[in-house]
């Protein structure tokens, strides 16, 4: 095991150990947190394939603006920040089936894979993977458009937002 | 990858440095826990109704909008480095994607969505 | 290499032999060395960040007409000391009914979102962190840190007034992050690269001459980020009694206030950075890097000494208003410089350097002049419509 993949299942390990945390918690806040632990986490496994732009924009996104947004929707719509029922309920043998079904043929498809052997192309030197970015979004041949109708659907985002909150009040 | 170490290094001594701050707070003050001290701060006065105050929906609208101008900037990060070489064309582009989205803030902003009271 | 030119390279080639020569493997030598580099750096930030205190204290005394702490020392320049050893040895309570683990994390993860900050900070020409190409959304990132633990203090007091002052200060710097962000694009668009080094130098004239707008504005989203008069309405004793860190005493309160002003000096350091050149000064930095790190001290130091001059001189502005002049005047104004520059960029593109840094300049004002008279009229319409008609005066 090279260092490498052993860093890898550290950082795999403290995400997925995070995302348990957050549906199995009882606060909401708590859970919340966890959850900001969990994006991390992939933030971080971003940083290890060597997608900095990715794993910063993760934190900034994620961790700065929609973390955020949890926390407050959280706060806003509880009084009571405990879920006080029962943590699974009478079906729990059906979801334990369907999730050892699909644990199963995910792991019978990716066993077959030849990514877990080979190490993947070392990336060529001189690499920006942000001026690539930047070009191929403003690019007529290549993303331009989509990178228009990405403002138009966050346009329709906070339109939708906005007449959601206006009714409310 | 290497230059993740560095940020990793300071993010472990960043978290070793106040934690062992507090730690020599803890290790060095005395322990005298009564109720009274740890009761919870009201202007001197004993603490009224509970603590959660009515939760604000002002706060949640300013966290949306921030959020689509945060993804709109992660999208203008690009272009912005991009944007010495590639000439006038990507600066309209530019224009049109911040001009929507100029367009959603005045809109918000005619609905009455960013006051306060 | 001689040590004048590249200490760290020397020191750390050194270190890294003498590692080597206990049997130590090649690649976790150059990690400890790292880590023994990351520890001087930060336990230098904490020493300066001691020093910081002093220097707010002296620096508020003399903006009030008064002397400031001169009897502990020459100058009062052990007052700090005093402060750092009485924050140690008080009580560490928590309060009643506060959420134990998250309470505590707040101030922890608050002082490391300011002390990351410093990965990225270019302190001479070899001297670096880390170069990291995407240096300038890393500021903002930890900034997302930094208002993370706000929440998480305010929250976890169970105490009403933290609540509201937590939330209130995280509303007003997530707010002020927009015009922030439209600000960091312009010295990228110059420098073509997110990298702070490149920022640096690309920096041949000043970018502060070539966009003065645009650096006035990511100064106030700075003042509004940091918490600091006059957008403190979290601390405002009058208003919240200390806001989101109420119930703290102690080393935890001295974690958010001295991490507050270490936050405020690495803010000054980013705006010499990113607008006024970083560690260059006409060469002067090719000489040493001992001097290039003084240069960059001393603008940092400069910057530090506008926000406090902004701290000491402005009333604190209320809720309302604060949000409203940061969505209704200065992110649309933001993106407007941000589009007026991107234009001139590409309109100028061919043109000599002083024809540049002139049109990019005249551009900016008058983006500037004509904001202002906007927000004049609307103020002039606001104020007819509020105070009724003049009456009209009689002529004798």
């Amino acid at each position: 095991m090279t260092a490498q993949q052993i860093i890898f299942l550290i950082v795999a390990l403290y995400t997925l150990g995070s995302a348990l945390m957050v549906v199995t918690t009882r606060n909401l806040v708590h859970a919340a947190l966890w959850l900001v632990s969990t994006l991390f986490g992939v933030a971080v496994a971003y940083a290890l394939l060597n997608a900095n732009f990715i794993a910063v924009v993760q934190v900034v996104v994620y961790i700065g603006a929609i973390a955020i947004l949890f926390i407050f929707a959280v706060m806003l719509t509880r009084k009571d920040m405990r879920d006080a029922g029962p943590q699974m309920n009478s079906n729990w043998w059906a979801g334990a089936l369907v999730a050892v079904l699909v644990f199963g043929g995910l792991t019978s498809l990716l066993s077959g894979w030849s990514g877990f052997q080979n190490t993947a192309a070392a990336l060529p030197s001189g690499f920006d993977a942000i001026s690539l970015l930047g070009e191929s979004l403003t690019s007529p041949e290549a993303f331009v458009l989509p990178f228009e109708v990405a403002s138009v659907l966050l346009l329709a985002a906070l339109v939708g937002a906005v007449y959601v909150a206006f009714n409310k009040k | 990858m290497n230059e993740w170490i560095y940020v990793a290094l300071f993010i472990v001594v960043g978290l070793v440095i106040p934690i062992g701050a507090i730690g020599a707070g803890f290790i060095f003050g005395p322990k005298k826990a009564n109720p009274i001290k740890e009761s919870t701060y009201e202007c001197g006065i004993e603490t009224v109704g509970e603590s959660w105050v009515q939760f604000k929906a002002q706060y949640y609208i300013f966290a949306l909008v921030f959020l689509v101008f945060d993804v709109e900037a992660v999208f203008l990060f690009p272009w912005a480095v991009k944007l010495g070489q590639i000439g006038l064309y990507a600066v309209i582009e530019g224009i049109i994607f911040v001009a929507i989205l100029v367009a959603g803030l005045v809109y918000t902003w005619r609905k009455g969505m960013l006051e306060w009271v | 290499m001689s040590f004048w030119n590249d200490p760290l390279k020397v020191a750390a080639d050194w270190l890294e032999g003498v590692f080597a020569g206990w049997g130590m493997d090649a690649i976790l030598a150059h990690v400890l060395v790292a880590f023994l580099g990351v520890f001087l750096l930060i336990t230098i930030l904490m020493v300066l960040d001691i020093f910081l205190v002093w220097i707010e204290r002296k620096v508020v005394a003399r903006f009030q007409d008064r002397l400031g702490p001169n009897r502990l020392g020459p100058f009062g320049l052990i007052q700090p000391f005093a402060d750092i050893i009485k924050l140690i040895i008080k009580e560490d309570t928590t309060p009643g009914g506060a959420d134990k683990v998250v309470y505590n994390l707040a101030p922890v993860l608050s002082m490391m979102s300011v002390l990351i900050l410093w990965a990225v900070v270019p302190i001479a020409p070899v001297m670096l962190g880390t170069d990291l190409n995407v240096g300038v959304l890393f500021l903002i990132a930890a900034g997302a840190i930094g208002t993370l633990s706000i929440i998480m203090a305010g929250w976890s007091s169970n105490n009403k007034f933290a609540m509201i002052g937590g939330f209130r200060q995280v509303a007003v710097m997530v707010s002020f992050e927009v015009p922030m962000l439209a600000m960091l694009m312009i010295p990228v668009i110059f420098a073509g690269s997110m990298n702070m080094n490149a920022i640096i130098d690309a920096q041949n004239v000043w970018y502060f001459f070539i966009s003065p707008l645009g650096a006035v504005i990511f100064l106030i989203a700075a003042i509004a980020e940091l918490g600091r008069a006059p957008f403190d309405l979290a601390e405002g004793e009058s208003e919240l009694v200390s806001g989101f860190n109420i119930e703290y005493s102690g080393m935890k309160f001295g974690m958010f206030y001295a991490g507050e002003l270490l936050h405020a000096f690495t803010f000054g350091g980013f705006w010499a950075i990113l607008f006024f050149g970083g560690y260059r000064f006409f060469g002067l930095e090719q000489v040493s890097p001992f001097l290039a790190i003084l240069i960059l001290v001393i603008k940092a130091m400069l910057g530090y000494w506008v926000i406090m001059w902004v701290r000491y001189t402005m009333m604190r502005i209320r809720i309302d208003q604060m949000l409203g002049f940061n969505w209704k005047f200065l992110t649309p104004l933001a993106f407007a410089l941000l589009l007026v520059t991107a234009l001139m960029n590409a309109l100028l593109a061919g043109a000599s350097t002083w024809l540049y840094v002139f049109g990019m300049f005249l551009a900016n004002v008058v983006t500037g002049w004509i904001a202002l008279e906007i927000a004049r009229s609307a103020t002039r319409k606001e104020r007819a419509s509020v105070e009724g008609p003049k009456p009209v005066e009689a002529h004798h």
